[in-house]
This record gives C-alpha cells, structure tokens and sequence, in this order.
C-alpha cells in the first residue's frame, strides 16, 4: 500500500504528460478538419518538450545562470540540468517553422478544394478520378 | 516546484488542450490553443526552465497564435467537427 | 474511426505510462540524465567560456553545429512557405480606392490599372475599418520599445535567460504588430520584400561564417578560441565573443522569417492585404 502511493507521488507528473501526448495524438488522428490536425500536432509537440524539460528537474536547485562566480566550485547539484532545455529551445523553434509551413499548405488545399474537411476532399478526388 | 501550483496549471494546460480540439469555431480554437501555450510557459517557469519558458511565451503564446488567426482568416471559420 | 482512434491511443497511453512508472522518481538529482555530462557543463562552462548562462553556453558553443543546422531549418522553412504561396506577376484581380475628403469608394475590377490621383484617392483593403486613434497610437509607440528590449535580449543572453531565438522573435513580433495595427502596405514600406529575402539568408551566412573564420585561423570547425588573435583577446573571452556573433545571426534570420511567413499566410501569396 505505502509502495503505491509512493510510486503515484513520485510518477504522476509523467503520467499527467503522457495524457497530453495522448490528447494531442487523438486529434491529428480522430479529427476531420485539417486545422484541428494541425493543432493536435502544436499540442503533441509542446507535450514532449514539457515531458524532456520535466527530466531535467531538480529538487531544490536553482535555474542554470551561475551567478557571483568565484566561491569556489561549483556543485552540480545546486543547478537545474541545462541539457533538456538547450535541446528543447532547438525543438520549440522549430515547431514554429514547421507551424507556418503546415498552414501554408492547409491554405493551398483551401484554395484548390475550397473547404478543409478531410471526408470532403477524399470525395471530391474520387470523382476527379 | 510547489506542487500545488504545479497541478492548478496542469488541470489548466488539459483543459484548455482537450477544449482546443472539440470547439467548434476555428478561431476559439486558436485562441485556446494560445491560452494553452502560456499555461505550458508558466508550468516551465515554476520549474525552473526559464529560457524554455521566455521562448515558449514569445513564440507560443504571441507569433503562433497570430499564424492561425491568420490562416483561419485567410481558409473558413466554421467546421463540422 | 473515431473510436478505432481512442482504442489506439488509450493502449498506447497506458503502455507508455506502464513504461515510464520505471523511470527515477521526479526531481530526483542522482537520475542518469544529471549526472553524466551536463555537470561537466554545469562546472566548467564559466570558467572555459565567460558566460554566467549555461544554456547559451551550451547551445551556441558545446552544441554549436546542432544551432547552426537549426537555424538552417528555419530558413528553409521560410523559403518552402514562400514558394507554397507567393503568387508573382498576376497583379491585384480587384482594387479599391477610397476618396479621401468624400469617402466615397471605387471599385476597379479585371486588374486594369486606370489614372488614379493619389492625392485624392488611397488604396485600401477590402476589410478596411475606419482611423482607429487609440489602436493606431498606442502600437505605433510600443513598437520601438519592444525592438529596444528585443535587442537588449540579445545581447544579455550571456547574463540573464534570453539570447538569439527571444531576441529574434520578439523583433518578428514588432514587424508583425506594424502590420496587424496599420496594414500591410505601410509595413512593406518600411520592410520591402528584398529586405526580408536577403535578411533571412544573411543570419544564416554569419553563422556559417563565423564557423569558417575559425577554420581559416587554423582551428575547427566552429572553434571560437581561434579567433582570439583576431580580436585581440584571450582565448576565454574569444569564446564569449563568438557566442555573441553567433547569436546576431540567429536572431536576424529568426526576425526575417517570422515577418516572411505572417506576410504570405496572412495575404494567401498576395501580399497586399493582411489582417
């Protein structure tokens, strides 16, 4: 009893991440219209940098800019791990990138279709065929 | 990591992510996936990620959102789903 | 389909959350991920380069190559979103000129272009409003204070959290606010679509020419003590120096895109009306 409620403590802000990631899979797969897509796949992308970001957290140390250096050595322990975020500023800008891209296109299925409902397009391409 | 902050904005971040995917109006769907964004900036900062964070708010919350008021402009308001 | 999705995705949660219920507990600082090379970041980045900020450290000297292909893909994603779009040589299909003392609109369809005085008339967009005092006023005097802290985030990325990706976007985000307060037109005035194409192409070119400079004096790739002799400078300090040059670079082409792809999303290509 005491083991489980200790590995809920100690997890449950995986698994809280893990349900965003899920949300976020579920519209770019399960909705029709193409800008839900496109926000399902903003709100997957911002979930697995908040789950890389939570790895690198530290109980009781503080943000990574050392400041009044020269006391002495630095103690690892007292700094929040910098490598997740240097890798996920990469990510984050990126995803802005590929954002504007992604809506670039949906305007272009819009100007060549003329509505953004995935159903709609499908049967309009089958009676071209 | 005051954790009862950090699940007040985590309740917040789900709700404004599951409420962002079932509007059906485009542009309140953009505009909750902006609130979504700053929540997410504000869950980094208490974490202690503070450039992650400042990125987040600039691009998140501010140039990401503007780029799907403007496709949504730009492409139909309405949808079935 | 919708319920063969929520099958799907609730198996995967729950593998993926059965997964990670192995993983150290949260904030636990002796997990692997802290322990094996970012403290060798943590203690020698203040002394090897200068910089107070590890994450600026890290991101543009440790893993400046990662920073530099970034920025890479920025530009070209830029580039693929203007060459979805653009459309050039067709000309505006319809124009609209306002009468200025009467009011009184004219609708020039079949993109003919006849004499029209602009003393008289202005062009407007299609969704025009009318002179807005208080939105008008107030962005055009926020504008040069958000450039100003745009270029104080960059160049303070050394000391406080910040650097080239904030700085470049917040700039993005002043031309974008020109261009949502007043139109399009009067931010193509003072950022011509020349401008923007070879900004975003010039941050890119600083970096990698930096990284070249460093190759020229003898070192790597992307090695700024090299440029110590340059300079003038200790080896340290050419370390912090570099970190500097690079992060310009990054924000210009940061700038450049960000203002590229609000400009054709917003106009579908055209370019002549926004927002």
């Amino acid at each position: 009893m005491h083991s489980w409620v200790d590995l809920i403590v100690a997890h449950y802000n995986y698994w809280i991440y893990i349900l965003l990631m899920m949300i976020g899979l579920y519209a770019m797969v399960a909705k029709r219209n193409l800008v839900k897509k496109i926000i399902g796949m903003s709100i997957f992308q911002t979930a697995i940098i908040l789950f890389y970001v939570s790895i690198g957290a530290k109980r009781g140390a503080t943000i990574p800019i050392i400041e009044h250096h020269g006391h002495g050595p630095i103690n690892p322990e007292h700094y929040i791990n910098p490598l997740p975020h240097v890798l996920m500023l990469t990510a984050i800008v990126v995803s802005v990138a590929t954002l504007g891209v992604a809506l670039a296109l949906g305007i272009r299925i819009y100007q060549r279709f003329g509505t953004l409902e995935e159903d709609e397009i499908l049967s309009q391409l089958r009676r071209e065929q | 990591m005051i954790w009862q902050l950090d699940l007040i904005i985590l309740a917040i971040v789900v709700v404004c992510g599951v409420g962002s995917i079932m509007v059906k109006d485009l542009m309140g769907a953009a505009i909750l996936f902006g609130a979504y964004s700053f929540m997410m900036c504000l869950l980094w900062a208490v974490m202690g990620a503070v450039d992650v964070a400042f990125t987040e708010a600039a691009v998140g919350a501010g140039v990401s959102t503007v780029f799907f008021t403007a496709a949504v402009f730009r492409t139909t308001r309405r949808t079935k789903d | 389909m919708r319920w063969f999705g929520i099958v799907c995705v609730a198996c995967l949660g729950l593998v993926l959350a059965v997964a990670s219920s192995h993983f150290p507990p949260w904030g636990d600082p002796h997990s692997p991920a802290s322990t094996h090379v970012s403290p060798r970041y943590i203690e020698k980045s203040v002394e090897e380069t200068a910089v107070p900020n590890i994450v600026t450290a890290v991101l543009a000297d440790y893993r400046g190559y990662d920073t530099m292909f970034e920025t890479t893909v920025i530009f070209a994603a830029g580039l693929a979103c203007f060459m979805l779009l653009r459309r050039l040589g067709t000309g505006p299909q319809e124009q609209l000129w306002r009468h200025i003392p009467t009011g009184v609109v004219v609708h020039v369809k079949g993109g003919v272009r006849p004499w029209i005085d602009p003393r008289h008339f202005e062009p407007i967009d299609r969704h025009w409003t009318p002179h807005d005092l208080v939105t008008l006023t107030s962005c055009r005097i926020m504008i040069p204070f958000l450039q100003l802290f745009a270029l104080y985030v960059v160049a303070h990325g050394h000391h406080s959290p910040g650097g080239g990706f904030q700085g470049g976007v917040i700039l993005g985000a002043a031309l974008i606010l020109l261009a949502i307060s007043h139109n399009l037109r009067t931010a193509a005035e003072r950022f011509s679509e020349t401008t923007n194409g070879v900004l975003s192409g010039l941050g890119v070119s600083i970096y990698a020419g930096v990284g070249m400079a460093c190759l020229v004096l003898g070192g790597a790739f992307l090695d700024y003590k090299e440029l110590a002799g340059l300079l003038g400078v200790d080896k340290v300090h050419a370390r912090s120096l570099g970190i500097f040059f690079v992060e310009v670079g990054v924000a210009i082409t940061v700038m450049a895109v960000m203002y590229l792809i609000y400009r054709n999303v917003s106009s579908a290509g055209e370019c002549d009306e926004g927002l």
